[in-house]
This record gives structure tokens, sequence and C-alpha cells, in this order.
């Protein structure tokens, strides 16, 4: 299992440097030049030579790669053209923000979806599974940007009980969380609901009512683990476009956070910051897919042995 | 109420509610199991033999009910009892042990854990001393090294081994009755063969009363002290094995026997009984077996048969059976 983790570290280490190399080309490729957004349309000629060079964009392709990457391997990811700080400073006082918000998120997620997914499948068809599912639906196919308009509406604008924007303290992750929990609570809850209702058709089911289980002790000692099998693997996808969500939220609610850097990022041309927070976002969905390896070797011992 | 009869089964009653009508899955049937028998029931697929076993347990899968009759155990009736009462009854008085011994286990709990788990569900007893009973168990239903076994999961076990575990998980509380639906059905001969004979050994040394299940007529002979023969949810003939393999005299039986018979013989063409089982839903008016059987006449097609004697603890349910 250890020899397994550190094998997989190193997996993700090479893929950390391919997804660099592919932002480092790419950044490079799209129309426009960053020295000359950074000094404006008449900086003369000269100048921006000077600029060009100190930066080290005269060098060859590889030998940028090179420096960046050594440079990335010991936490230094070059200076902001627009801020003029170093990335990493930018990016350890957002790093908390982004975090906060996605563990919020993602608590609220597995909390509620997992919750109602279970009520619901042991209720199969009632009113309370049709009321969840149906809220469900609704969680699903409304974006991000939407819930999080209307909660702050409601609960930060008319009711005021949240501030509008901003993270003074917990109370302003609250609507942040759920609205970027939001979507994945629903398709949570379906999963959920639909898993456990196959798992209890299953012939080890009726294994454990023979021995005199009873219903509850069924659901949690022999259907619940096995259908949290898949749930754990959704939730390790999901992990991407909780990121991609946070962007968002973090726009909306004003929260100094990685996605709010990142769009700062894009319209400023400001390539070393882009560069580390989309570096900084695929480690972390890295680590996240990682961990759900993890607890999915953990609960699943046909895995285990797989390997 | 007779004191050596483990169960009776009284006119049982058993329908799926289904979109397109109710299907009587087990109708009226009725059977004794004395105690210490082995009582077989046989029958081509889609009989009713599970539904008969999982009505005894009321397991039965929505929209699956008990619409009548009686299960005495022991002559306390388990029809009215609810999920309270039947899961202090499961595992305690009556065990059951199904046909896929792979897929009746949970994959992500070991062996030994599931075999434990049944019996802390009836015995105020620590968890070590219900390991120290599960081990021994397990040595008893012939797996060796019980203590390396324990923490198997069900993947790292072979089809026999598998079921010898569910076998133990059943004995664990030594039940008053097993239910054995076709337990060798998914391994081969000769692990069917240790299998069997394990089960008469348990049957010899606890005591416990069995029902087995099985299409196999080779498997109910082998082992069964009685046998009921089924047919489209009702019995059809029944007798104590001796005299059901000497005189078999229902129509069907004695087709089931003769399709025996011509697979051992290694016949070129194999002698089945000829079309298959009705649909439920919609019967033959008259005896069940009617547009299947060789002596089907006119009569037969009006009004359905009644279980008529046709020699000592020997009843099938056509007029025309052989006495
Ligand atoms: N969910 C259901 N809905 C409707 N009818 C059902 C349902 N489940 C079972 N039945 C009916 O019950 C009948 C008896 O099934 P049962 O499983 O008892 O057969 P069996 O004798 O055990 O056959 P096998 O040898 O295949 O196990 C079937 O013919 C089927 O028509
Ligand atoms: S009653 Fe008639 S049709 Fe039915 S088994 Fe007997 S002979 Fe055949
Ligand atoms: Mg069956």
């Amino acid at each position: 299992m250890l020899l397994n983790i550190g094998k997989r570290i190193l997996q993700a280490l090479v893929v950390l440097i391919g997804v660099a190399l592919l932002i480092f080309i790419m950044l490079r490729i799209v129309p426009g030049n960053a020295i000359i957004t950074m000094m404006g349309e008449h900086a003369n000629p000269e100048a921006i030579e000077r600029m060009t060079a100190e930066l080290g964009l005269d060098k060859p392709f590889y030998v940028q790669f090179y420096t960046y990457i050594t440079g990335a391997l010991r936490g230094d990811f070059g200076t902001s053209y627009s801020l003029h700080v170093s990335v990493s400073s930018l990016i350890a006082q957002a790093f908390p923000n982004t975090v906060c918000l996605a563990l919020s998120a993602a608590v609220v997620a597995w909390l509620i979806g997992i919750v109602c997914g279970i009520i619901a499948a042991i209720k199969e068809n009632s009113l309370l599974d049709r009321l969840f599912m149906g809220f469900s639906l609704f969680g699903v196919s409304m974006p991000v940007f939407m819930v999080a308009m209307v909660l702050q509406y409601f609960f930060a604008y008319k009711l005021g009980w949240f501030d509008i924007s901003g993270v003074s303290d917990w109370r302003g992750f609250v609507l942040p969380a759920i609205a970027l929990g939001w979507n994945s609570a629903g398709s949570i809850a379906r999963l959920t609901r639909s898993t456990l209702v196959e798992v209890l058709q299953e012939d080890y089911i009726d294994t454990a009512r023979a021995k005199g289980r009873r219903r509850m002790g069924v659901i949690l000692f022999h259907a619940l683990r096995n259908s949290m099998l898949p749930v754990i693997t959704m939730m390790a996808v999901q992990l991407s476009s909780l990121l991609s969500g946070a962007v968002i939220c973090e726009t909306i609610f004003s929260i100094n956070g990685i996605g709010r850097l990142a769009v700062d990022a894009i319209s400023g041309r400001d390539i070393p910051l882009l560069q580390g927070t989309i570096l900084l976002s695929t480690a972390l969905v890295i680590l996240g897919n990682l961990v759900a390896d993890c607890l999915y070797s953990v609960l699943d011992p046909r895995v285990r042995k797989g390997d | 109420m007779d004191e050596a009869i483990t169960l009776s089964v009284r006119d049982l009653s058993t329908s799926f509610f289904s979109e397109k009508g109710e299907v009587k899955a087990v109708d009226h049937v009725s059977f004794d199991v004395p105690h210490g028998s082995i009582v077989g029931l046989v029958g081509e697929s889609g009989c009713g033999k599970s539904m008969t076993a999982r009505s005894i347990m009321k397991l039965l899968k929505y929209p699956g009910k008990i619409v009548g009759g009686e299960i005495l155990l022991e002559g306390r009736d388990l029809a009215p009892l609810g999920e309270g009462d039947m899961s202090l009854i499961r595992g305690e008085e009556i065990a059951m042990i199904f046909q896929e011994p792979m897929t009746s286990l949970n994959p992500v709990v070991p062996v030994g854990k599931q075999v434990q788990e049944a019996i802390l569900q009836h015995r105020k007893i620590s968890r070590e001393e219900a390991k120290k009973k599960v081990l021994h168990m397990l040595e008893i239903v012939g797996i060796s090294e019980p203590e390396k076994r324990y923490r198997c999961y069900p993947h790292e076990l072979s089809g026999g081994l598998r079921q010898r575990v569910m076998i133990a998980m059943a004995m664990i509380c030594r039940p008053k009755l097993l239910i054995a639906d076709e337990p060798t059905t998914a391994l081969d001969v000769t692990v069917e063969a240790q299998i069997l004979e394990l089960l008469r050994e348990l049957r010899d040394t606890i005591g416990t009363s069995i029902i087995l299940i099985s299409h196999n007529l080779g498997v109910i002979a082998q082992l069964c002290d009685y046998v009921y023969v089924m047919y489209a949810g009702q019995v059809v003939e029944q007798a104590p094995v001796l005299e059901l393999f000497d005189n078999p005299s229902h129509p069907y039986t004695r087709g089931l026997m003769d399709s025996v018979r011509s697979l051992r013989r290694g016949d070129e063409k194999l002698s089945t009984i000829p079309g298959a089982v009705p649909n439920l839903l919609r019967l033959p008016q008259g005896c069940r077996f009617a547009p299947r059987c060789p002596m089907a006449g006119e009569d037969c097609r009006r009004c359905p048969p009644e279980l008529s004697r046709v020699g000592e603890g020997h009843l099938a349910r056509c007029p025309y059976a052989r006495r």
C-alpha cells in the first residue's frame, strides 16, 4: 500500500511537469505580447527589448522552461508581471481561502447529498423520495453562478443574515459554500440513491437478513459500504468542477482566492501568476484523486489485491 | 400438534402482484419436515421452489406477498409475524443458504466477520468468544486453516469454500431448520458431492432438519428422506424417497425421471418433457400439466385434480396416476 502511494506520488509529479509544459507552450502561442500589454502600446522598442531580456524571454524555449521548472520545484514560481511581487506569496495569501471554500462546499455536498440519497433509497418511491429527487434535479441543473446570486440576493441583501461579500469570519463562507456545493449535492444524492437501491437488491443483503439482521443493521453494515464505492469515484471526478466553480463563487462573493487570482491573471496577461494558479489547481485535483483512490482501496478489498 | 414435526407448511399461497395481474407463484402448498429429516423440493425452473423457501423465511421481494396458509414452526405460526419477530427467528431457528455462493457473501467484509455477525446477532457473548465459536464452526464445515480463512475476503476463496462459509454461517446458531436453496448448483460435481455429504453430517451431528431444494433428481435421491415434486406452483407428487424412485406415479415425475435416465444412458436423442412450464398468469383451467401430458384426456382439461393417495405416504395430483 505505502509503496503504491509512493508510486502514485511520483506519477503525479510527472503529470504536473507535463501540465506545466503544456501551459508553458500554450501561453506562448496565444496571440498578444505580454510585454507590450505591460508597458503600453507606445513604449519604445529599446525598453521592450530590455524588459524581454530581464525576464529571460529572449532565451530559447527549453532554457526558459528548465529555469521555470527548477524554480517551481523549489517553490519559486517567478514574479507577477502586474503586481510585481512573487507569485508564491500571492498564492500563499489566496490559498487558505480557496481551501476553506472548497472544503466547506465539499462537506455541504457530501453531507446533504449522501444523507438525502440514503433516505430517498430507504423510502424508495415514497413522497420523501420524490421530493428529494426533484430537489436534487434542481440542484444538478442550476449553474453555480445562479445559485450564488439567488442566495446572495435573499440571504445577504434581503434578510441581511450574511455579508454580501468578503470573508471576515467563517460566516462569510456559508453562502459561497452552499452555492458551490449545491450542484455536487444534487448529483451525489442521485448517485447515492441509485447505487443504494441497486445494492439492496444484491444476494448478500438477503443473506444478511437471513441471519436475522434488522433493516438498519443491513443498511449501515452491508449496503452502505458497497454503495459508497461509485460515490467516492464521483466525488474525486467532481473535484475539478468544484475548483472551476470556486472561480465563479470567489468572483461573485469577492473572496480573495486562487480562482480570483487566476481571473485577474488572465485579464492582466500575467503569465507567471496564471501558470502558478493553474499548476496549483492541477496539483489539488491530482491530490484529491489520490485520496479517493486510497479511500477506495481501504473500502474495497478487491482493489487492494488487484494492485 | 405433532411433536416430531419441525416445520409444517399448510396451504401456503404466495403471489406476486405485478402490473399484468396476480402471479400465483406458490399455490396451496402443504408439506411437513419431521425432526432430523431431509426433505427435498424438486421441480423445473420457475415452479416456485425458491418462493416457497423465501415465504418460510418471509424474505419475499416486492411485489411478492404471502396471501394465505400457515407456516408452523414447532406449532407456532410464522405467517402473521412482522419483521421484528421474524428477525429473532431468522438465523436462530431457521437458517437459509442460497444458490450462488459468490454473490451471497458481502464482497467487502472478511468472511469470518460475516459468520461472526450471525452469532453476535442472537447471542449475548463477547467478540472474542464469538470468534472462537466461528473458528470452531469453520473447522466443523471442513475449512482448513480457519484462522487464516477467517480474514479472507469472498473473492479470495473458491466456490466450494464460499459455500462452506455460507453453511458455517447458517449453522452457527444451531438452527432447528436449515433451508438449502440449490446449494450446489453453482459448483462442480466433486465439490457438490462433498457439500452434500457435509449437509448430511451436520444433520446427523447437530440434528438440524433440512429442506433441500434442487432441480436435480440425483441430488435429491442421494440425500433426502421425503420428496415433494412441484409443478407450476403446486405440489404434484409427494412420497418417501425410495417409494418415489421405485414408483413414480405422476406423469410429470415420470417425465423428469425419464430425462435423467436418458441423460445417463447418453441417448442420442435426449428424452425431455415436451413443451414448457405454463405462464402463471394464464394457467390451463384443469390440470396444469395437461398441455404437456402424454396421458391427458378431455376431463383433465376440465377440472383440476386434487392430491390423492397412491400408496403408503404417497400422494399424486392425478386421477390416472399409476398405483
Ligand atoms: N418479481 C416477480 N414478479 C412476478 N413473478 C415473479 C417474480 N419473482 C418470481 N416470480 C414468479 O415466481 C415463480 C416461481 O419462481 P421461483 O424462483 O420460486 O422458481 P424456482 O422453482 O426457484 O426456479 P429456479 O430453479 O429457476 O430457481 C416464477 O415462475 C415467476 O413467474
Ligand atoms: S390429470 Fe390428466 S393431464 Fe394431469 S397429469 Fe394426470 S393425466 Fe396428465
Ligand atoms: Mg430457485
